[in-house]
């Protein structure tokens, strides 16, 4: 019906834009944290009338009030971020990994297990003793990754289903080794392991309480971002995520990285329940992963696999949980009302990308006129 | 263009509708009493700028300087965590302690959160630190070692005597006795229904969450109830190896109702034994439920007969005074009926007549100290395989363990039979009656 010289143009356009500046990237956002923040308050004060600016101080103060608090905030990072580092090499060959809870579980019963048994001999010193609940996590780790990996390589079942489903399988070995191992007998808990001896647990490096736990992550988190970016492994990976027949032209054997990748990825995952338990907890439930199996899918993909940015987003994430529990506290909010302020944050943050990546015209009448 | 002011108009309305919203409500709040408490709170350091904010208390009460940290495993949307909230309240306001001095941690699971939490209060400088749940107890004492000078109290705990901590205790309030009463009631009303020959078999379920010593004193308590009634009462206990699953629940009482039972008793923290029990009433069955914790009348309003609860604030109040008081709190606190520590919840329309009447004598025997739960004149084993109890040739009990903390069936302590009784919650805090008494049966 329209003639040719009557083209309407849409309101909004929406344009792919490449090459911005990096520091253009940060600009934006960092703007759009402001406006989550913004949001938030909004949130807030239209809900409980109470004043954001305290509540924000609040959340300050329960992730990096005291010493402790800051200790306590950046083990949890570490920790979110060890698994995070763990399922970017899975992620970026697009092999969907949703399997950490389980790889973290078995890892950490298996800690909990040599925990118990080597530390009733105390034959082993404590370096000794971690070095191999260390091995047996990252092997337990690896075994659970390489099962469903082998499965895809053979019969090409789906690694989606498949991880999810040796999480169940994971929890159930968890529930029968606490079973096991519980401790008053009766209890159904296992409690601390060798809470006088304190065998097995991480020692305090260089006067910090948990200097272990971050020099191990943060090796991790250098050496997978150096793997990712410049070794041949990391290349296949990269090339396989984008397509699988590249990869095949390339000579690259997808079977063959799929189950090394997840080998790798089970193995970190592992070893993250090896720091769970031996470096935080020193108990094991079925709770031990507690859900960061999945929040470190969000870490991975929000940091586009670049292991330095997980380690930004898993302190986000840890300082606005550590900041809930403050809040609930002091202001009788309850986890849903931060559980609310979260997802606005995490929704900026996206949209941030969205704004990176692409531009926004907005129709001009002149442009219009003129043609 | 007309997109465009559509657009506009769209979020012209959005901004003046938030506006409104929050200006409308504005006026009615004062700014002081919602910010200034947040204020104390936030800097517990200093108690000086409290005063204003709180009701003028004199200065030299006590508790007013003392700080009280409280974990719980949930926050108060659970029925179990609400209770301890209450009790804690309760006590403080009976001892004038003002709530601006309690801090609640909410949802903090049995794990190293308990210890980080439990280590903060402590930094913040609380004097006394609470937590509710079982599985707290560990990390509570990791905390109780690097804090020597705060008192840290693991409810329902049971470790504190064996953990050599001076500053770790444990508190349990006397449930089997709640559960005996509970019992009554039940029992009342399988009476009823055998005069006037609608059952004829008083046969009992029971919807245990663990074969756990709590447990188990807890239903062996129930059927003692009922058979102060109904003598020949009998049970089978169906586990469903979980504290709340309300699935699990409700199925385990559907097969005890397929296997006959009339009355169904629960130890597990979800309404889904007696909504399945209201469900089967509904349906034309003759069958009746005891609940835990909390009233189940909402829930099955016309298959509730009443639920054994516990009143924390007791424990509480008993524990917070003798440390205001600067006495020595016991490692092991644990009191009942006498000191109205437990109760049963109001009786349901359903009971039998004279029910209140059976109730009001079973609490005043246990009170006086006539009536004891566990009486070995009352029940009957079969001789012990593993030699942690000892019968005579009647079937009665003679001698049984204390506590057996770790499962190596030796005696960890006193003698439990007294007096011809079962002495349960004596020798620790936390329940260790876990006979099995013959006209019981576990399912699973």
């Amino acid at each position: 019906m329209s003639s040719p010289n009557v083209h309407h143009e849409p309101l909004i356009r929406i344009a792919k834009r490449d090459g911005l500046a990096v520091w253009k990237n940060w600009l934006i956002r960092l703007v759009f944290v402001l406006i989550a923040l913004l949001l938030s308050g909004l949130f807030i004060y239209a809900v409980t009338k109470l004043n954001p600016l305290k509540v924000y101080a609040a959340m300050f103060e329960g992730a990096l009030g005291t010493k402790r608090r800051v200790w306590i905030t950046i083990r949890d990072t570490m920790m979110l971020l060890c698994i995070g580092v763990g399922l970017a090499p899975a992620f970026k060959m697009k092999f969907w990994n949703v399997g950490a809870e389980g790889q973290i579980l078995v890892g950490g019963v298996a800690t909990a297990g040599l925990m118990i048994y080597l530390g009733k001999s105390a034959a082993m010193s404590t370096p000794v003793m971690l070095l191999v609940m260390a091995l047996a996590s990252i092997v337990a780790g690896a075994v659970w990754g390489v099962i469903p990996a082998v499965f895809k390589a053979r019969w090409g079942t789906n690694e989606t289903l498949f991880t999810l489903m040796m999480n169940y399988v994971a929890i159930q070995i968890t529930s029968y080794c606490v079973a096991l191992w519980e401790n008053p007998f009766g209890s159904n808990t296992v409690g601390q392991i060798n809470p006088q001896t304190k065998a097995g647990w991480f020692p305090r490096v260089f006067g910090l309480d948990f200097g272990l736990n971050v020099i191990i992550v943060m090796a991790l988190t250098i050496g997978m971002f150096l793997y990712l970016k410049y070794s041949k492994h990391g290349y296949e990976i990269a090339v396989l995520g984008e397509s699988e027949r590249t990869a095949r032209y390339a000579g690259i054997k997808p079977s063959r990285v799929f189950i090394r990748t997840m080998a790798i990825s089970g193995a970190i995952c592992g070893l993250a329940g090896f720091i769970a338990v031996a470096g935080a907890s020193h108990t094991i439930s079925t709770s031990t992963a507690g859900g960061r199996g999945f929040t470190a899918i969000i870490v991975a993909w929000l940091a586009k696999f670049n292991t330095f940015v997980m380690l930004l987003i898993s302190f986000l994430l840890v300082f606005l949980q550590k900041g809930a529990i403050e809040i609930a506290s002091q202001f009788k909010l309850n986890d849903f009302a931060s559980n609310v302020i979260t997802g606005i944050i995490l929704f900026c943050i996206i949209a941030s990308e969205f704004f990176i990546n692409y531009r926004v015209i907005f129709h001009k009448r002149k442009e219009a006129g003129s043609k | 263009m007309k997109k465009f002011l559509a657009l506009l108009l769209a979020l012209v309305m959005v901004f003046g509708l938030v506006a409104c919203g929050s200006k409308a409500e504005t006026p009615a709040e004062p700014e002081q009493t919602t910010e200034a408490p947040a204020e104390t709170t936030q800097t517990p350091a200093e108690p000086a700028p409290e005063e204003p904010a709180t009701e003028p208390e004199p200065a030299e009460e006590p508790g007013t300087d003392i700080k009280i940290g409280v974990i719980l495993v949930h926050d108060e949307n659970s029925g179990y965590d609400m209770a301890h909230i209450e009790g804690v309240t309760q006590a403080c306001q009976e001892l004038g302690i003002p709530m601006e001095n309690v801090t609640f941690k909410y949802n903090i699971p049995e794990d190293e959160t308990c210890y980080d939490t439990a280590a903060d209060l402590a930094d913040a400088g609380c004097g006394i630190i609470f937590s509710d749940s079982y599985g707290h107890q560990t990390h509570m004492g990791q905390a109780a070692a690097e804090f020597p000078d705060t008192i840290f109290v693991a409810c329902t705990g049971d470790l504190a005597a064996g953990s050599g901590l001076s500053n770790l205790k444990n508190i349990f309030p006397y449930t089997y006795e709640s559960r005996y009463v509970s019992g009554v009631v039940a029992g009342m009303k399988l009476k009823e229904l055998m005069d006037d020959g609608s059952v004829t078999d008083p046969y009992v379920g029971y919807v245990g969450a663990y074969p756990y010593a709590e447990v188990v004193s807890g239903y062996t308590a129930f059927l003692l109830g009922i058979q102060s009634i109904v003598p020949e009462a009998h049970m089978d206990v169906q586990y469903t190896n979980s504290w709340y699953d309300p699935v699990a629940e409700g199925e385990a009482a559907n097969a005890l109702m397929g296997r006959g039972c009339v009355i169904i008793g629960q130890h597990a923290d979800s309404t889904g034994a007696p909504s399945a029990v209201q469900a089967a009433f509904e349906s034309g069955k003759v069958v009746y439920s005891v609940g835990y914790n909390i009233d189940m009348l909402a829930v099955a309003p016309d298959a509730a007969l009443t639920s054994a609860q516990n009143v924390w604030a007791v424990l509480y109040k008993a524990t917070l005074e003798k440390f205001l008081a600067g006495e020595e709190i016991p490692t092991d606190f644990a009191c009942g009926a006498a000191d109205d520590a437990v109760k049963i919840s109001d009786l349901g329309s359903s009971c039998a007549e004279g029910t209140q009447e059976a109730v009001d004598a079973a609490w005043a025997g246990l009170k006086d100290g006539s009536l004891h739960v566990f009486d070995t004149s009352k029940f009957t084993c079969q001789p012990a395989a593993d030699g942690s109890y000892v019968v005579d040739e009647d079937g009665r009990v003679t001698s049984a363990f204390g506590l057996d903390s770790n499962g190596d069936w030796v005696n960890d302590t006193g003698e439990a039979i007294v007096d011809g009784y079962f002495e349960e919650s004596v020798l620790r805090s936390a329940p260790y009656f876990a006979l099995r008494i013959d006209g019981i049966t576990e399912l699973n």
